[in-house]
């Protein structure tokens, strides 16, 4: 008997708990790989990317609310087409930021970190002026809830697994599309050698804006997975942000897995540590050790050695 | 006399900067505005002091923290344990079921007082504390960060973590720290009561008088070899190694004069507020320290604090007519001071001083200094020959 | 292998690869006290990646390199510097926004620790070197000026300047003459074979005719590996490097 629990029911717990440190790890991972591709791409600090976040979820919301107005009965199928809705909406309004904003910023990264800063102070305002103070959830579909009886105490619930596998499905595509395919060979290209890829005949201008809005459309989908676990607030975004950000720096910046594996540790050290000790302080510590860890090795878990 | 006169108070500009802001912090401040509007411009100038650290730290040696809330917090907290625990002596405190310790201990069934608040019921061990735990800190985080050769963004975004931990920690642990609320219903200091009017306005003297004197300090640090170094720094750090310094031990000298600035603020904010919080030393205070500096015109001691001054009474009339309006107004700023107005205030006076005003007035033309002869014809033909 | 040894540098085994590419293959190297070594070699031969391993700047994988009998290699910038290294860049790196005056003063070997610079006092016997070595490097006349407004083979001579400044024993050229003109590199010649009397002077150039004007002796590198060595005539007629470098 450990803390008070038999060894099979501290199993239990140990399934259920990664468990739901999985589901923020969907997040984590989602959020990580839209900034990831963000800076890495351009040298931009995007902090509200939290808030493009925020704007899927609340676009799941809003679905949500119409539906439930004027078509009750579409309950069941409106979700899918909402998270991509919300993948639409975040696109479109990185768009939108990268042409009036970002394009200025480019390789200026702590410039971009406050003018993004002010950003997600605008959005977060906006977002309370239009939606309210208090955190909403829209009104999820019935095969969304409840939970698999894996064995006699292990439950896993619907929401989580939907999260994950449609986690895992983006980061598929994702992976898919950056090394796979024509544009993402071209982002790829722009990364390296800017001025060769203009001079290749890539229009670097273009695919700069492409790679923001893919970045934040990325994050709306995160948005939308964050509604089936927890509720939305206008400053929901900023709850994540810092996090998202250890993610990336933590895992080193320059390959997939390396992200991968930072979410999975951050989101799960959490989730374990949360149990055994009290709310906050099991985030404390977790961050504390991603901090100590990164003072001692500052460019992250899997940074390669490259000539300087 | 001459060391006095230039290296200390800055030569001509720096000693009409320091009486211009004298003037304007001891006379005319006091002069114009009613009690209730001291004491708040006296809760800014605490902020100017982080402000003043991060015109060194960012303006001057072009390293940028997010965390400077962390040290905020840690002189504050230190002056708001020792006031509490002054408050909270056996016979103020005997309806509670522990006397003579603070009531969030007693609401949280602690016993006795933990062991790290013991030393702060001593008031030299608190003041001792309010300077050496920031450099402590700051020392710990610097080493590691600087002989690794961490800087930019992420330095900037680990400083931030550190700040959120901080916060957080406070936060979870109601039973030794306050918690959420924080450490609130301070009284005297030494048995002098904080909360008269008559303190207030000594208080608010006092801060006036130790953030010029910080001032002073910074000029004269900055004054000698220690200011050609940080250009020097700033511009090509590499080189400057290759000069044979050892860069990070200056960054780390400028982090922990930077740390201790603003420990000094935090402690002098908890006496003339009267409470501290974890809200005020987490990640939006930090980067709202920021934002005071980038208004004011990053590497300018003088800009910094008006930009202080300026951006919290902003903050405290908007919020009040219009509470909606104040966050856009905030993001507006981030964004404006990044994109139209990158030296701030400063760069506008500068501006100014070489440019509108020897415009303006012929009589100043001929005294304006570094007025090349070319520019002069052409502005004095333009007026004749329409 | 020798321990210890008379040369005032001596490169032993250096290897340095980056992910499996060897930048620079069991490299063997001595240097003289007082000696000009010129250091020539077609593009990616390695020749940067020796002065960067000799300054601290990367760090070799293998191998020994000796300074006055002391190891320098795991040694920070700083100290191999106060060791008494000193190397000039490829490109000018001065202190743009510092005078002539002030560029100097700061290489000067004291007050390099945080409160050394803080008591810094400038010293008649200061402001006397500076004044020194502004007349060596031609430009007394410009001691007030602003590195930035320097000519870029001024530019270049500052920061020869900043180097003696150091009074270091061993002197590293990049490319002192790239971007100058005929009478500029004349001038330079003159400079270095001034400067190198009581010290050792290691030069990369690839202007031959430069070459032929300061070397003791040239050594050439390819691929990371030694090619050839010898004065300036042996090297010339070696028809290794004839082949790789010097062409037909």
């Amino acid at each position: 008997m450990i803390f008070g629990y038999s060894l099979s029911d501290l199993w239990s717990i140990f399934v259920m708990q990664s468990f739901s440190g999985l589901s923020l790890f969907s997040v984590l991972l989602l959020m990580a790989l839209g900034l990831t591709i963000i800076f890495g791409q351009m040298g931009v600090v995007n902090l509200a990317h939290g808030e493009f976040m925020a704007m899927g979820a609340y676009t799941v919301y809003l679905c949500s609310t119409i539906v439930q107005r004027h078509c009750p009965s579409l309950t069941p199928y409106y979700f899918l087409v909402a998270i991509v809705l919300a993948f639409c909406v975040c696109s479109f309004f990185g768009l939108l930021v990268e042409w009036s904003l970002i394009r200025f910023l480019y390789k200026r990264p702590l410039d971009s970190l406050l003018a993004t800063w002010g950003l997600s102070l605008i959005l977060q305002q906006s977002f309370r002026s239009i939606f309210g103070a208090r955190e909403v959830t829209p009104v999820l579909p019935n095969w969304l809830m409840g939970a698999f009886n894996v064995t006699s105490t292990i439950q896993l619930p619907i929401n989580g697994v939907f999260v994950m596998g449609l986690t895992l499905v983006l980061t598929l595509g994702i992976w898919f599309f950056l090394y796979h395919s024509r544009i993402g060979l071209n982002m790829r290209a722009t990364v390296e050698n800017r001025v060769m890829s203009g001079a290749a005949g890539i229009n670097t201008k273009l695919v700069d804006r492409f790679t923001f809005s893919l970045g934040c459309g990325i994050a709306g989908v995160a948005g939308a997975a964050f509604t089936t676990i927890g509720s939305t607030g206008p400053d929901s975004g900023s709850r994540y942000i810092v996090d998202s950000f250890l993610v990336v720096v933590f895992g080193g910046m320059t390959r997939l897995v390396g992200t991968i594996v930072s979410a999975f540790g951050i989101a799960q050290g959490q989730s374990i540590a949360q149990f055994f000790m009290e709310g906050t302080m099991g985030k404390v510590m977790i961050l504390l050790v991603v901090v100590v860890i990164l003072m001692i090795r500052p460019k992250g878990l899997f940074a390669s050695k490259i000539r300087s | 006399m001459n060391i006095l006169y230039n290296r200390i108070l800055g030569g001509k500009t720096g000693v009409r900067g320091l009486l211009v802001m004298a003037i304007v912090l001891l006379i005319c401040i006091p002069c114009a505005l009613n009690p209730f509007w001291v004491n708040l411009v006296g809760k800014y100038l605490c902020f100017a002091f982080t402000a003043l650290g991060l015109a060194l730290l960012w303006g001057r040696a072009g390293i940028l923290s997010l965390g400077q809330g962390l040290f905020f917090g840690l002189g504050g907290y230190c002056m708001a344990m020792f006031l509490k625990l002054e408050a909270s002596d056996p016979i103020s405190t005997k309806i509670q079921s522990t006397p003579g310790i603070p009531d969030f201990m007693d609401w949280n069934q602690l016993k006795h007082l933990p062991a790290l608040w013991v030393p702060f019921k001593s008031l030299p061990f608190s003041l001792f504390a309010v300077v050496a735990l920031p450099t402590l800190v700051a020392f710990i985080v610097g080493l590691a960060m600087f002989k690794r050769r961490v800087g930019g963004v992420y330095f900037a975004i680990i400083t931030q973590a550190l700040a959120l931990i901080f916060s957080l920690g406070i936060d979870g642990n109601q039973g030794y720290t306050g918690g959420r609320n924080g450490i609130t219903d301070l009284k005297t200091m030494w048995g002098w009561d904080i909360r008269t009017r008559h303190a207030q306005y000594i208080l608010y003297f006092a801060t006036c008088l130790l953030l010029l004197l910080s001032v002073a300090l910074l000029q004269w640090l900055l004054s000698g070899k220690m200011g050609k170094m940080l250009a020097a720094m700033r511009e090509r750090e590499d080189r400057l190694r290759f000069s044979g310094y050892d860069v990070s031990m200056f960054k780390i000298f400028i982090f922990c004069v930077a740390a201790v600035l603003s420990g000094i603020g935090g402690a002098l904010f908890v006496l003339q507020v009267g409470f501290i919080a974890p809200s005020l030393v987490g990640i939006v205070p930090s980067i709202e320290m920021v934002i005071f500096v980038a208004i004011g015109g990053r590497a300018s001691f003088f800009g910094v604090i008006y930009g202080a001054l300026l951006v919290n009474a902003g903050k405290s009339l908007l919020s009040d007519a219009f509470p909606q309006a104040w966050l856009f107004c905030m993001g507006g700023l981030f964004i404006g001071v990044v994109m139209l107005f990158p030296n701030g205030l400063a760069g506008g006076w500068d501006w100014w001083c070489k440019k509108a005003w020897p415009f303006l007035m012929p009589a100043a033309r001929d005294r304006s200094v570094k007025q090349p002869a070319a520019e002069f014809a052409e502005v004095s033909t333009k007026g004749q020959n329409p | 292998m020798s321990s210890s040894t008379d040369f005032l540098l001596s490169i032993e085994d250096l290897t340095v690869s980056f992910d499996g590419f060897k930048a620079v293959d069991s490299l063997n190297l001595y240097v003289d006290r007082g000696e000009l070594r010129v250091i020539i070699g077609p593009n990616g031969a390695g020749k940067t990646t020796l002065l960067d391993m000799i300054c601290g700047k990367t760090r070799p994988t293998d191998g020994s390199i000796k300074f006055r009998n002391q190891e320098l290699v795991g040694k920070t910038e700083y100290a191999i510097v106060r060791a008494g290294v000193g190397r000039k860049f490829q490109t000018p790196s001065i202190y743009e926004n510092l005078t002539v005056f002030e560029n100097l003063e700061i290489s000067y070997p004291k007050g390099h620790s945080v409160l050394g610079c803080l008591m810094f006092r400038r010293t008649p016997e200061i402001v006397e070197r500076v004044h020194q070595i502004a007349e060596e490097i031609s430009l007394k006349e410009f001691l007030d000026l602003e590195g930035a407004f320097l000519s870029h083979g001024q530019k270049q001579w500052l920061e020869i300047g900043m180097l003696l400044m150091q009074e270091p024993e061993l002197i590293m050229l990049d490319e002192p003459v790239a971007g100058m003109s005929t009478l500029e590199r004349e001038q330079t010649a003159e400079l270095i074979k001034r400067i190198c009397k009581d010290r050792c002077i290691l030069v990369i150039e690839h202007d031959m005719e430069f070459v032929s004007r300061i070397a003791h002796k040239v050594t050439v590198l390819h691929l990371g590996k030694l090619l050839a060595e010898g004065t300036m005539e042996e090297i010339r007629n070696n028809p290794k490097v004839i082949d790789v470098y010097l062409g037909h």
